[in-house]
């Protein structure tokens, strides 16, 4: 008997302890979808206190990849997104999902690969010589595969230079039509795509002695900030297809009545706003400058 | 809302139907994955059960409360001390175990081993104590003893065969940690639909999920026709 009522009571205070743990939120609150980058670099920590103090607003940050934060926005599921993909960001817009793109800032990627550089592609210099040796050598390279922005800018790249695509489609139903979600990727064993984040794709790449397209805060991150630091190196850089550009886009009012556009709004106004983009170029991670302001006023 | 369920439920259909190679390819390593993994906990948790029923040492009570614990280990937590385990730097780094198709194995007998172990010592323990010394008495030994007592409690140990490949096959965790999802390689049905759910393509996770649970039922007819087979011969 003793034993249920200790068990019945212990029950209790757990169901107590889940309750008292729900926060609660004061003030304006708005939900963004968003790339890991921003997340894993460490900026939204940096910029978004900021934004609350000036303006009262909170925001609740949904990472992702990029494929999957614009998804969100299109759902209504958000007010707001922060993404990576100027293509996919302009048709969101185009069809009436978002009100208006803000080019924020850029960032760029970097190719890094172990030490031992199996393709020699070190002393190329242009991104598009040193994706044809890896491809042409047949060197391990690990592909995101995710759908996000890093993701489609590696495919650009493969394009860019020339190394062919094998196309594999999936033949599903939307909206009771046939519809087809294509995936791209070169062939062969030496390319594996692993559908996961920065983080774990470098992590792999390490771990399989690979190369990968990263950007450029992930793997500073993972390369001055974390304990042991990552053996991979940069192996190309500052090559101008490896900018990367990153807009915000309020969800669009009148295609969900329920968002919160006027807080969502005054967000991306005040991340293009001097203010915001002082604290963007402010921004440093083991000393280093990671994100670019696109949107500084002229002086 | 409703149609993204047609469209999964049309899709579904469409991905078995066309037999995509790279579906087949995802849904035979799942399952390859998780039977070697329940063949591999039973091998070690069925005569671990039978000693610990049968034992009676200081800390019986400690080892069973601690393999009850054990069923709610996260999976996350096997795949990060296996990663330890197995990862490069690691003391077994060097048989490049981690992201292949047996790491997940590895990973998944480790998530059902306390499952297994525990299912098959409470089958054993509501089974009479007479049939252990009738058989001896009988002039069995030990071994002979210990295997006419899994005869009587085979349906059970069936009902936790079962249990043990359904969160083996459901589980999304060490799959992913273990076996890094690699597209043609260590994808699992599980892992694909967490990547379709995170690429946003919803239809296609959710139409994955419903192959899932269609293997998982196919899988237990199975099972249940073999288990009622064995009942009508009993």
């Amino acid at each position: 008997m003793m034993k249920h009522i200790l068990s019945v009571f212990s029950l209790c205070c757990l169901a107590l302890g889940c309750a008292a743990a729900t926060p609660a939120i004061a003030g304006e609150t708005i939900k963004m979808s968003t790339t890991t980058s921003t997340q894993d670099s460490g900026l939204l920590d940096y910029l978004l206190p900021k934004f609350t103090a000036d303006t009262g607003i909170t925001v609740q940050v949904i990472a992702k990849g990029t494929g999957a934060a614009l998804r969100d926005g299109m759902d209504g599921n958000v007010d707001v997104v922060f993404v990576h993909d100027t293509a996919r960001e302009v048709k969101f817009v185009e069809e009436g999902y978002g009100t208006k793109r803000y080019a924020v800032m850029h960032n760029d990627f970097v190719l890094v690969g172990p030490a031992s550089d199996p393709a020699g592609v070190k002393n190329l210099k242009k991104i598009d010589d040193a994706l044809k040796a890896i491809a042409s050598k047949k060197a391990p390279f690990i592909s995101r595969g995710d759908d996000s922005g890093t993701h489609a800018k590696e495919l650009a790249l493969w394009k860019e230079a020339g190394v062919p695509l094998e196309k594999t489609t999936q033949n599903i139903m939307k909206g009771g039509k046939p519809a087809q979600v294509i995936f791209e990727a070169p062939k062969g064993e030496w390319y594996m795509s692993i559908g996961q984040g920065m983080g774990k794709t470098l992590m792999m790449a390490e771990e399989k002695k690979a190369y990968t397209l990263a950007d450029r805060g992930t793997f500073v991150q993972q390369r001055f900030g974390k304990n042991p630091p990552t053996t991979l190196e940069i192996l190309a850089e500052n090559d101008g297809p490896l900018l990367n550009p990153y807009g915000v886009i309020p969800v669009n009012p009148k295609k969900f009545p329920h968002v919160q556009f006027n807080a969502a709004e005054k967000f991306a106004q005040w991340l293009v706003s001097e203010a915001g983009q002082e604290h963007i170029a402010a921004y440093t991670l083991q000393g280093k400058q990671l994100f670019f302001p696109d949107a500084m006023p002229k002086k | 809302m409703d149609s993204l369920l047609l469209d999964s439920l049309a899709s579904a259909l469409l991905m078995l139907v066309q037999g995509e190679s790279h579906v087949w390819g995802i849904i035979f390593l799942s399952l390859r994955c998780t039977l070697f993994a329940c063949v591999a906990a039973c091998i070690m948790g069925i005569p671990l059960a039978l000693s610990l029923s049968q034992a009676r040492f200081r800390g019986r009570q400690g080892v069973i409360l601690v393999l009850n614990s054990l069923q709610a280990l996260p999976t996350v937590v096997v795949g990060l001390f296996l990663y330890i385990l197995i990862g490069s730097q690691g003391p077994l780094g060097s048989l490049g175990l981690l992201y292949t198709p047996t790491a997940i194995t590895l990973g998944q007998t480790v998530l059902i081993l306390p499952l297994v172990t525990m299912l098959c010592l409470a089958a054993v323990n509501r089974l009479d104590t007479k049939y252990r010394y009738a058989a001896l008495t009988l002039g069995a030994t030990e071994w002979q003893a210990r295997v006419a007592v899994m005869r009587e409690a085979r349906f059970a140990l069936m009902a936790a065969l079962c249990a043990a490949f359904g969160r083996g096959i459901a589980e999304v965790g060490v799959s992913m940690m273990l076996g890094g999802n690699i597209k043609g390689f260590t994808r699992t049905m599980t892992t694909a639909m967490a990547l379709e759910y995170d690429k946003g393509e919803f239809a296609l996770a959710l139409a994955l999920g419903l192959v899932l649970l269609l293997t998982s039922f196919l899988l237990n007819a199975i099972l249940h026709m073999f288990q009622r087979r064995m009942e009508q011969t009993a």
